[in-house]
């Protein structure tokens, strides 16, 4: 070994010294060049769906002055049996009629009665069975434009002539027409919070999804935390560690790593066609969801055991706490924070799953609100991938606003995993 | 050579680093148990300890006697297995993986290890305070409730106030705590969180205190504070320590044990261990020529 003086060692440093700043230079550039890149992606992902789907929650409506003509209508009094035969397309034709006096000829006033939507009769039915003394009288009420007319006028603030689309001139002049005298507006799509899905887009909503997604979740939460959570438990703190809990382990990993669809063929064969339970059921949707969330709470469960110091675990045990009671008292409330939060992202991850879903049916064309889990109904992606799908313009818009709309749950969800750690996280 | 090696005893102690490590490793080969490893009115009595950790032996052929009310301390280098022999006495070794423990070990003539034996009630005899201070995360009145109330033994919400307030003020904490009963443990200062740990393990009223290297984190005050304590708790508890320092083991206990590579080399009154050694390991160690 060479002797070197302090002077020569100084200026071996300083000769690396400008390298090295320009390395720690470049490392951070790459830490922030692609932070930057995740920003500008999400930013892009926001602006495109937010520009297209914020559309979708204001819809056309059109003024109407309608007569509840118990001679029109067909009923002399108001019950539900009369009220479900009841010519409420009548009454809204004779309206339209009215308002527009010079139009005759079949083909023409096939052409008015189609500004107004074709859902509209159920409204006026909903209004007439909540007010029963409307019989034989007038109001003025809004209904829903037809989707095209809806897709026209949103059209026509992007540009002066409009999208057409499979709208006539003549049509368009009515619906000028209407716009001019304030008989026509965007109002708020009430519709598409309150409604299920259905074919006509002005009609299509996204609750029946919504719920659907709800009870779905509440099963995949129920059976998934409380066996993640005991399955974690056992592995961490009781089995012993040997060949099989090895094998477990490892098993776990892979299972987390297996294809969602492949569980959904599993919950098809199994709870379907073995069990017999219902098709398109939120209780099948639960099970299978389960299956594929509880190795992501297994793993997070198990970290977040391991994580807590075993010093709290020797203090315990040497106060003569038995094993049960070291996990119960002292234990799980430290690890706690962090399972809830791997349950939340589990969870988070379930709602924006479609493959397996589309395996058990889940995919099927629902209409109808369900009121429990073993209903049938649709789920939040699942009711995107529909709509995705349907040829009419009008539901480009709806399709990004239920994206939003899961969007926004997930955020919410997200926000919530944050916030419970930050409040039950306890410093040892 | 081991003769010559023992004779060269002071040449060594200048700095011969291989010569010294011939000396330890030939001296340790052959060690049988000097001085009196063994009391009349044993509280713990330990005959034949092997301990292993897997295929390794921690610690070998251990005997050893701890009297009623008397403070052993336990001394040696780092690795010797004077903590794994002090964990062995409340079975607090039964979680390590792979950690067997033979021979005899009894508490007032009672088996430690055995099928029948139940963990749960002999750590309530048998307390432990351990090196890092480590009170749970819970408020300083629920720490030191905890034990009474796990074993059920306050019956009502009173007495178990008197425990918690009798446990700290043996432990020398309750004029400091009184008011901040609710408060978390973990906001003490690391001297007094380690008083709350014995106020802990003394409320379930143990016959044995274990204490390993209970001062290692703590600064000088706060460690004369803990001593001063030992030799209080010692009118009521039998207590063992394991400690690094030479002088804690001189200023609290009345029996000093050495060991060396999982051996116990020598038992003796403290004073005769640090005045007068039997075995030349023991003065070895304790003049500083290893450890």
């Amino acid at each position: 070994m060479t002797d070197l003086t302090q002077q020569q060692v100084r200026e071996r440093i300083a000769t690396r010294l400008a390298s090295r700043h320009r390395k720690e230079k470049l490392f951070r550039g790459l830490g922030i060049a692609s932070i930057a890149f995740g920003i500008l992606a999400v930013v892009v992902l926001f602006t495109d769906i937010i520009s297209k789907g914020a559309s979708a929650f204001v819809q056309t409506q059109i003024q109407l002055q309608v007569n509840y003509d118990p001679a029109e209508l067909g009923i002399d009094k108001v019950d539900s049996e009369s009220l479900a035969w009841a010519n409420f397309d009548g009454v809204i034709r004779n309206a339209l009629r009215e308002r527009f006096p010079d139009v005759s000829g079949r083909s023409e006033k096939r052409e008015l009665y189609s500004l107004v939507s074709s859902g509209a009769g159920f409204d006026l039915r909903e209004r007439l069975e909540n007010n029963p003394q409307l019989l034989g009288q007038s109001e003025t009420i809004w209904v829903n434009a037809d989707d095209d007319v809806d897709t026209y006028v949103k059209s026509l603030s992007k540009s002066k002539e409009g999208f057409l689309g499979r709208t006539s001139e003549q049509k368009a002049g009515w619906i000028n027409a209407l716009r001019d005298s304030g008989e026509m507006e965007k109002r708020f799509n009430k519709t598409f919070f309150t409604n299920g899905d259905s074919r006509e887009p002005e009609q299509a909503g996204i609750r029946a999804a919504l719920v659907g997604s709800l009870f779905t979740l509440l099963v995949t939460l129920a059976l998934s935390f409380p066996i993640g959570v005991a399955a974690a438990i056992y592995l961490e703190e009781f089995a012993p560690k040997n060949r099989w809990t090895d094998l477990i382990e490892v098993n776990i990993n892979n299972l987390a790593a297996v294809p969602s669809i492949v569980f959904g063929l599993l919950g098809l064969a199994i709870f379907i066609n073995f069990f017999e339970l219902p098709r398109s059921a939120p209780l099948v949707g639960g099970l299978v969801l389960t299956l594929m969330t509880l190795p992501t709470i297994i793993i997070s469960s198990r970290a977040s055991l391991k994580s807590v110091p075993p010093s709290i675990r020797e203090a315990a045990m040497g106060m003569g706490a038995s094993r049960m009671q070291v996990v119960l008292h002292h234990v799980l409330p430290l690890a706690m924070p962090g399972m809830l939060t791997g349950a939340i992202i589990g969870m988070a991850q379930a709602l924006g799953e479609t493959a397996p879903l589309l395996m058990i049916g889940m995919v099927a064309f629902i209409v109808d609100v369900p009121h429990g889990v073993t209903d049938p109904s649709t789920v939040l992606p699942v009711q995107i991938f529909l709509w995705a799908d349907s040829p009419e313009r009008a539901f480009v818009e709806r399709t990004s606003a239920a994206i939003m709309v899961l969007l926004a749950v997930l955020i919410t969800m997200n926000t919530c995993a944050v916030w419970l750690r930050k409040k039950l996280e306890r410093r040892w | 050579m081991n003769t010559m090696t023992l004779n060269a005893g002071p040449a060594v102690a200048t700095g011969d680093a291989t010569a010294e490590q011939n000396f330890v490793k030939t001296r340790a080969e052959n060690i049988k148990t000097v001085g009196t490893p063994f009391c009349d009115d044993a509280k713990l009595r330990m005959r034949n300890v092997n301990v292993f950790y897997g295929e390794t032996q921690a610690i070998h052929d251990v005997s050893l006697d701890i009297g009623r009310n008397e403070v052993v301390a336990m001394i040696g280098p780092s690795g010797c297995g004077k903590s794994t022999f002090l964990r062995c006495l409340n079975r607090m070794n039964d979680t390590i993986e792979g950690c067997r423990v033979e021979g005899e070990l009894s508490l007032d003539g009672d088996a430690i290890y055995g099928p029948k034996v139940d963990v749960v009630p002999l750590r309530a005899r048998v307390g432990m305070v351990f090196q890092k201070p480590n009170p749970f995360p819970k408020s300083i009145y629920e720490n030191v409730a905890y034990g009474p109330k796990i074993h059920g033994i306050a019956s009502r919400r009173a007495e178990l106030d008197e425990i918690v307030e009798n446990s700290l003020r043996r432990a020398g904490l309750w004029n400091e705590v009184k008011d901040r009963l609710d408060k978390p443990g973990t906001g003490l200062s690391g001297g007094q969180q380690q008083r709350l740990c014995i106020a802990r393990a003394i409320a379930v009223s143990p016959e044995v205190i274990l204490m390993d290297e209970p001062c290692s984190a703590l600064d000088p005050i706060a460690t004369a504070r803990i001593e001063e304590l030992i030799d209080e708790l010692r009118a009521n508890y039998t207590i063992a320590i394991v400690t690094h320092s030479m002088q804690q083991a001189a200023r609290v206990s009345q029996r000093t044990a050495y060991f060396h590579l999982g051996k116990l080399v020598e038992v003796n009154d403290t004073e005769t261990v640090f005045t007068n050694p039997e075995h030349e390991l023991t003065e070895a160690y304790i003049t500083g020529r290893f450890g």
